[in-house]
């Protein structure tokens, strides 16, 4: 397969999964504003949504206010925005044009017609009538685009470079989500019961992985932001936890070796046994900030690697 | 323009050809609301496959459908048998043309075409004389445009031997009918053409370069903005090819490799869909990012193939189609099969001042034109653009040939109001390689607009399915 044919797979994957994410983000953000709290604290909460994607000096170079509607506008719809969900999603689309061969029909057929149908989607009215219901859809296609891929593509190096840059862009935005969350709501003390303001907060951080059910089913327990925090980075089982991912990275990783990939899958091969052999208590122990950070910052890391030995290198 | 050839309707009588008649037969059963349902199911498939293409010009990244109609152009298998054998031998000619100019020019010393039309050609590339390609083919795929004119007798009109497209409209248009009209399929005994992409996969690999037992095919594309990158795509997928850019290939030791995830692979046969300026940056453009540097010369040391070979305009330019007929007579010693539309040479004193004399009536192309640019429809222009254009054939006379205007026949399309009779054209696709060989039909190409002779998709034109009928 071609460097730049694996190039394009993985980064419509990481876009689609990006647009995902964002709209998670984006809707739980919408849900927790309508709780009663003040003017300071609506503000706090879109200052963190724009900080999971460091975005905030983008956004402030452009709009002047910082409020639901513009920081809305600035992540669903402004194309200046590279993180915007419609910048993810042309961008998919994009890539899968270029590789549109190398794709099953359904495969295209599905990045092509979420594309189109955004574009009809993508306006004020609508949005400002109900963007939880736009949020839904791009979470919607964004199942039905892995689905269909798992469903109809060949097991093959495509498939593996595609699960690649699902998974590398899932665990990374897992991180960002919690460490944003977890330094707002750092004043509470971590094996406590929540107050009720709290619990809300932590009950939509879980909701914005789909983790709400997940939590009480595998707890049974009142909601702890430790418990929380084990959940989504230590459970194998729980598929959008960062030890989960780091296991189908490494599994990935492992199906396209090549003769100069060998110092790469030991890296991710680091990465995935630091998650595997923690015990959450130790991580609180020595700060979950340092934790999540250095994740993060080996992520980063494994995604050059990984550009360097198989894709195309990303321009330095 | 009255006098035209209908495709479907006997002149005349107004009767219904018989190759039409069944398919008239069901039509006429057919519900105005089916048609008009599967004519909009056909147009949100195309727009959902991404069926599209681009047109220079428009903002950037605008993508169009190419208008499909769903009346198909049927022709029956004896005349089609007929253009068969006359393409074969028109397209064996040309090859030998093409071998002939870049090594002994008999025809030139035998005082058949003149020297200077070929030196004088922007198309003719020096680097090429001498160089031996893979069986002495050149035009690996040729897409021959014919058309019909007033009593239904076929020309030729170009023969496109550099990077003819097309050809993956014409599987989607029979894709798309079989699946809106299956019934017809069952109807009529039409002869298949969907294994196009095996033949042409087959016949690359044919004239890998000499001693490749088992040759790696590339088709080379210029990139997604490209306005046939859809087909660029479709034909790499449907061979089971890699589609590359230049970017992807790169050369080393006389060899041009591929980068891919497990390293260099070499490349043996490069199907490429980029005009020869852009190929090579040391050897033709530099400003090319394209292209890869160093192709040309592991080209000319025979360890790649290019289809096309590079410097087979030399044989598709409008000034040399009038001596189609001539190669054939000398390198075959048949006569022609097909006919030629008589051409005027405007670098000919007397031919010129024909044509001066009757712009009106004229259609005048320039030689290097292609796409439907760049060229007057005397009938069809006012007299300042007659007059307007006298002003560029005086300037420059060896720049433009003129032809009569054709009658181009006209096969029924549905337009605005209903169905009406719209003139349309035969693309065939012929393929070159240890021997010569085309699926049945082509690419129908229709101008859309009433009295338009225009039938590139650049300019509005829509394409048909088109039927060839065993009898």
């Amino acid at each position: 397969m071609l460097s730049r044919t694996a190039d394009h797979l993985y980064w419509m994957a990481r876009y689609t999964e990006r647009a995902e994410n964002t709209a998670r983000m984006l809707d739980v953000a919408v849900q927790t504003s309508m709780l009663p709290q003040s003017q300071a604290d609506a503000e706090s909460g879109w200052r963190a949504m724009l900080g999971i994607s460091e975005l905030e000096e983008a956004f402030e170079a452009k709009y002047d206010v910082l409020d639901a509607r513009n920081v809305l506008e600035f992540m669903i719809s402004d194309t200046d925005n590279s993180s915007s969900i419609v910048s993810c999603l042309t961008g998919a689309r994009e890539n899968a044009r270029a590789v549109r061969g190398v794709l099953t029909t359904e495969v295209w057929e599905t990045h092509n017609a979420t594309w189109i149908e955004m574009q009809r989607r993508v306006n004020k009215v609508a949005l400002d009538a109900d963007p939880s219901d736009f949020f839904e859809w791009v979470k919607y296609r964004s199942h039905l685009s892995r689905g269909v891929t798992v469903g109809t593509m060949l097991t093959d190096e495509a498939m593996y470079f595609l699960r690649l840059g699902t998974f590398l862009e899932r665990a990374d935005n897992t991180a960002r989500i919690l460490d944003i969350k977890y330094h707002a709501a750092k004043q509470s003390g971590l094996h406590d019961t929540l107050s009720q303001r709290d619990f809300y907060y932590w009950a939509a951080l879980l909701r914005s992985v789909s983790g709400f059910e997940i939590y009480r089913k595998v707890y049974r327990d009142a909601i702890t932001p430790a418990r929380v925090a084990e959940l989504l980075m230590l459970r194998a089982d729980m598929p959008r936890s960062l030890l989960a991912c780091m296991e189908q990275v490494v599994a990935n990783l492992k199906s396209v070796r090549n003769d100069v990939s060998v110092d790469t899958e030991r890296m991710a091969g680091k990465i995935h046994a630091e998650l595997q052999f923690a015990r959450i208590d130790d991580i609180l122990e020595a700060g979950l900030d340092d934790t999540l950070g250095n994740f993060m910052e080996n992520l980063f890391e494994l995604g050059n690697r990984i550009s360097r030995d198989f894709l195309v290198p990303l321009a330095a | 323009m009255a006098n035209f050839f209908d495709e479907m309707m006997a002149g005349g009588t107004g009767a219904v050809r018989d190759h039409y008649r069944e398919f008239d037969d069901w039509l006429k059963r057919q519900s105005a609301e089916r048609i008009a349902r599967k004519r909009a199911e056909a147009d949100l498939t195309f727009r959902r496959v991404g069926i599209t293409f681009a047109v220079y010009g428009d903002d950037a990244g605008t993508e169009r459908l190419i208008p499909f109609d769903t009346i198909p152009r049927i022709i029956p298998a004896h005349e089609w048998a007929a253009l068969e054998a006359g393409l074969v031998q028109r397209v064996k000619a040309l090859n030998m043309f093409v071998h002939d100019i870049y090594h002994d020019q008999n025809i030139i010393k035998a005082g058949i075409i003149p020297a200077q039309q070929i030196y004088q050609n922007a198309q003719y590339r020096p680097e090429m004389q001498g160089i031996n390609v893979a069986s002495d083919i050149y035009a690996h795929i040729a897409g021959v445009d014919i058309v019909r004119a007033g009593k239904g007798e076929f020309y030729v009109l170009e023969d496109n031997l550099r990077v003819p497209s097309g050809v993956s409209y014409m599987l989607e248009d029979r894709k798309m009918m079989m699946r809106l009209f299956p019934e017809l399929f069952a109807r009529h005994r039409i002869a298949p053409v969907e294994h196009y992409p095996d033949m042409l996969l087959e016949n690359l690999r044919s004239v890998a370069p000499t001693g490749v037992n088992d040759p790696t095919v590339v088709v080379m594309t210029p990139g997604m903005y490209n306005s046939a990158y859809f087909e660029h795509a479709f034909l790499a997928q449907q061979m089971g090819v890699e589609l590359v850019e230049g970017k992807d290939l790169f050369v080393n030791a006389n060899n041009v490799y591929m980068r891919t995830i497990r390293g260099p692979q070499r490349v043996d046969v490069i199907y490429r869909r980029i005009d020869d300026d852009f190929l090579d940056p040391l050897a033709f453009r530099s400003d090319s990012t394209l292209g890869v540097p160093g192709l040309l010369s592991v080209y000319r040391a025979g360890r790649v193939t290019l289809a096309n070979a590079i410097g087979t305009g030399v044989a598709d330019d409008k000034s040399i189609y009038p001596f189609v007929p001539d190669m054939i007579r000398f390198y075959l010693s048949e006569q022609p099969l097909l006919n030629n539309v008589p051409t005027w040479q405007c670098r000919k004193p007397e031919d010129l001042a024909y044509t001066l004399a009757h712009l009106s009536e004229l259609v005048v192309k320039e030689v290097h034109g292609a796409g439907g640019y760049g060229m007057l429809i005397g009938p069809a222009s006012s007299k300042q653009q007659i007059d307007d254009f006298r002003q560029r054939l005086i300037a420059r006379p060896d720049g433009y040939i003129a032809q009569p205007t054709l009658a181009l026949s006209a096969c029924p399309t549905y337009v605005e109001n209903g169905i009406a009779p719209r003139h349309i054209d035969l693309r065939p696709f012929v393929l070159s390689g240890k021997t010569i060989s085309m699926v049945p039909g082509g690419l129908t190409r229709v101008a859309l607009e009433e009295g338009s002779l225009v039938v590139n998709s650049s300019q509005g034109g829509g394409t048909k399915d088109t039927w060839i009928l065993e009898e």
